[in-house]
């Protein structure tokens, strides 16, 4: 195994559901050491209350909400309300370069492990705070998920059809942008370490990350005044542009043209039908007001066709196309296996399964997938007695007060 | 420059980034830029194609008026070369030793045809780091194919995740896939940059909008993976939170629009559906059976569909009643869960943003005006993260870069343009 990028940093996780261990989980995919730091009379939500769980049957160590972005990291259980145990924390923060939290703001300076303390045992240290809406600010302690942040920040809105209901992302997806650019940041501030000396402590916003995935749609109001609508698949300036019914079952493949070049293709891919021949369709302004028609017209060809048959034959006179992956597609995709984007391991309770790695590819020194996600205090033992060093005899005591659960 | 002074300094200071990508990479130079990076955008002569993109600044179809250009070019000082020619490809070279990275979104091998690969770049400068982002990869059999953003939200699997249950899959009408690149690519690029500065090497990092979109998809590859289970687009309904099959309502109309509310289990959720009942109950609509649910007994993950339609909808009746800035307070002052669905509008008037201080006003001096931007993605102790100077024009600092860097006369400059180089 090559070299990874991240070997020797060192990685303390406060944090529980998606966004901050996602973080967590590019930096132990490139060789950081991650120790997650649970409790069992708090553990994180993933655990408890999402499914999948494996074979259905819930239990702690059994959620593939939790195991996803949580692979290649040690857990301990330490129970933060019981007196020591902020110390016991603690020591781990001082051995370590970085510490990522996605609490509600405030929560970890109430508990005693804010910026300010821990600057105290680790003066370096680069912490990264992640929450909906960021520490400050009038809504700042307001509770919240991705769910319905995605709707604050205007993803809802943009999602469905003009002048009908918003429709529904999957899961938090704002999450997810949180997600890179709390990793962005950690990995600027990492560099600003290394030139410097100096650690830093970062304010994500949710809210804000999201925000920059639409900022064409900000300026529109903010120059023009205008609201930009949610248009469904279509595209200002493409037609047809859309998801198109395939062979089968529920089975679809998105196509968009351009250029009128790339409609004279399609027309030949089709094998000229007399409808597409109609000069109404020979010009993109044509095709846009027409579209409706245009659109129905391409379904009745496409639906003859395997989604594979459509983007290969599109794809090969140079038309824009693509299989619409369902998440069982996206295990037997050519094109992320090439790039060996699942990897398999076997885990404790739920068997063999498998981990994303790289949407970027390091290719000198790419990321692994070692260790499958912990069970819940896994390793108390491995962290406590080995990496911090620790005698049985404290070890047994820290159990028996209850401040290692 | 000068508005680049008046911040504190960014981040990523004393970085040089040669940005050469079209509007896949966008998001990545300026995540960069806006961390300090003086990033320099490569244009061909006549500028970027992506300068095409509406809308425009008061619908003047016009290159140097597009607000998508503006959005993502930030930060970023602009000039103008010709890499299909040989004297462009030289001039680039020189560009490339005193850079510390090259982004660049040319379909897989193009760089490498003019000359311009890794393992060329690396000869002139073996700290540099190319990132290089595709649709689908550098290699693998869909890395020749062409695509917009449709096409990476399809084969990246999250358009079969939204849509109407009946209805074809659908993307976010706002292109998402090339945001979803270019973070990642931001990322990848410094990930391999902390590499870099150890090893003193750099590398060749292969970004895909395939798989940087697949993060978009939060856990549901582990409902196939794990169990088989397939999640399917159910309109405004979610899905797969409780083990009977039950789903639940997000969206619901209001008095001017929507609103988001979900039926959630633990802590946060009950508190919600407690606050919820009292707020119904002060204005009479909570029927008695809601009142009498006790929540701490209410278990999302095991809640049968009957359930959460008896609690739904009496709670779509209650929220009909109400505005999404009544709804909005209403949830904030009640600690609730859930949101108003904020429109542009909304957004740049919502009192949280605008308490730290998020908008940014920069300078369009050629437009008579000054543009409020989205600001800082992150707040940073140390060193800063926001959009310190607005997009390039064509070729802006062609004369600052040419002649005041590489020491190019003026005479040679002229050559240049009238060569098509510039």
């Amino acid at each position: 195994m090559a070299k990874r990028a991240l070997e020797g940093i060192k990685v303390v996780e406060f944090a529980a559901f998606a966004a901050g261990p996602g973080i967590g989980k590019h930096l132990a995919d490139h060789g950081a050491q991650v120790i997650r730091v649970e409790s069992r009379s708090r553990p994180d939500g993933f655990r408890t209350h999402y499914p999948p769980f494996k074979d259905n049957k819930p239990g702690l160590n059994r959620s593939g909400c939790f195991s996803f972005f949580n692979n290649n990291k040690y857990s301990v259980t330490i129970n933060l309300k019981v007196p020591g145990a902020v110390e016991l924390a603690k020591r781990l923060v001082a051995r370590a370069d970085i510490v990522i939290e996605n609490m509600t703001p405030g929560t970890i300076g109430r508990l005693g492990l804010g910026y300010q303390e821990l600057i105290k045992v680790k003066p370096d240290l680069i912490m990264l705070s992640t929450c909906n809406q960021g520490q400050t600010g009038p809504h700042a302690s307001h509770p919240g998920f991705g769910s319905h942040l995605s709707s604050l920040s205007g993803f809802s809105h943009f999602t469905g059809y003009p002048g009908k209901t918003p429709l529904l992302l999957y899961g938090p997806y704002i999450d997810f942008i949180g997600e890179g650019y709390g990793l962005i940041c950690i990995l600027a501030a990492l560099d600003y370490r290394r030139r410097t000396g100096k650690g830093t402590f970062i304010d994500c916003a949710q809210y804000e990350n999201g925000v920059q995935f639409l900022i064409p749609a900000m300026l529109h109001f903010t120059v023009n005044g205008k609201i930009m609508e949610r248009m469904g698949n279509r595209h200002p300036a493409a037609a047809p542009c859309g998801a198109f019914p395939c062979q089968g079952d529920d089975q679809w493949c998105a196509l968009s043209v351009f250029a009128d070049g790339e409609w004279q293709a399609l027309r030949k891919v089709m094998g000229n039908p007399s409808w597409a021949l109609d000069p109404k369709f020979d010009t993109v302004l044509g095709r846009k007001k027409h579209e409706d028609e245009l659109e129905e017209k391409i379904a009745g060809w496409t639906r003859l066709l395997t989604r594979e048959e459509l983007m290969e034959k599109l794809q090969n006179v140079g038309i824009r196309a693509g299989i619409v992956n369902t998440m069982g597609g996206l295990f037997s995709d050519l094109q992320l296996d090439h790039r060996k984007f699942w990897r398999g391991i076997n885990h404790a309770e739920m068997g063999w399964h498998h981990y994303k790695t790289g949407s970027f590819f390091l290719t000198k020194t790419p990321p692994e997938v070692t260790m499958p996600a912990p069970c819940l205090g896994e390793h108390n033992r491995y962290v406590f007695l080995e990496v911090l060093g620790m005698a049985e005899t404290e070890f047994e005591e820290l159990v028996s007060r209850g401040v290692v659960e | 420059m000068d508005k680049v002074s008046k911040q504190p300094e960014g981040i990523l200071a004393p970085y040089r980034v040669l940005d050469l990508t079209d509007d896949l990479g966008f998001l990545c130079g300026k995540i960069l830029g806006d961390m300090g990076a003086d990033v320099i955008k490569v244009e061909p002569p006549g500028g970027d194609p992506s300068r095409n993109i509406g809308p425009f600044v008061d619908g003047v179809l016009d290159p140097e008026k597009s607000l998508y250009w503006f959005a993502y070019n930030t930060s970023k000082r602009g000039i103008t070369l010709n890499l299909t020619e040989r004297t462009g490809q030289e001039l680039f070279k020189r560009l490339a030793r005193k850079a510390d990275f090259v982004i660049e979104s040319f379909p897989p091998g193009t760089v490498e045809s003019w000359g311009l690969g890794y393992e060329t770049l690396k000869r002139e400068n073996p700290r540099i780091l190319l990132t290089s982002i595709t649709f689908f990869g550098q290699t693998g059999p869909y890395s020749r194919y062409k695509a917009s953003d449709i096409e990476i939200m399809a084969t990246s699997g999250a358009m079969s995740l939204s849509g109407e249950r009946n209805g074809p899959p659908l993307r976010i009408s706002f292109p998402q896939s090339p945001m979803w690149t270019g973070m990642h690519a931001a990322a990848g690029t410094l990930l391999a940059h902390y590499e870099r500065e150890l090893s003193g090497e750099g590398q060749h990092v292969d970004v895909s909008a395939q798989a940087s979109t697949l993060s978009s998809l939060a856990h549901a590859p582990a409902c196939w993976d794990l169990n088989r289970d397939d999640p399917h687009r159910e309109g405004i309904l979610m899905t797969g939170r409780s083990i009977t099959g039950a789903v639940m309502q997000v969206f619901w109309p209001c008095q001017d629009g929507y609103i988001n509310f979900i039926v959630y289990g633990g802590p946060a959720g009950r508190k919600t559906n407690l606050e919820l009942v009292k707020w119904m109950d002060s204005k009479g609509m909570a029927p008695a059976y809601l009142k009498e649910i006790d929540w701490d007994k209410f278990d999302i993950s095991t809640a049968t569909q009957e359930q959460i339609d008896a609690i739904e909808k009496p709670a779509g009746e209650f929220l009909k009643t109400l505005t999404k800035a009544e709804y909005f307070a209403g949830v904030v002052e009640r600690g609730m869960l859930g949101y108003p669905v904020q429109n542009p509008e909304d957004i740049f008037n919502d009192p949280q943003l605008e308490a730290r201080n998020f908008w940014v006003s920069l300078p369009h001096p050629e437009l008579g005006r000054e543009i409020p931007y989205p600001g800082a993605a992150a707040l940073f102790s140390q060193g800063s993260c926001t959009p310190r100077c607005r997009a390039p024009l064509i070729g802006e600092h062609n004369r600052e870069i040419y002649e005041g860097e590489l020491g190019l006369s003026h005479e040679e400059l002229t050559i240049l343009k009238q060569a098509g180089v510039i």
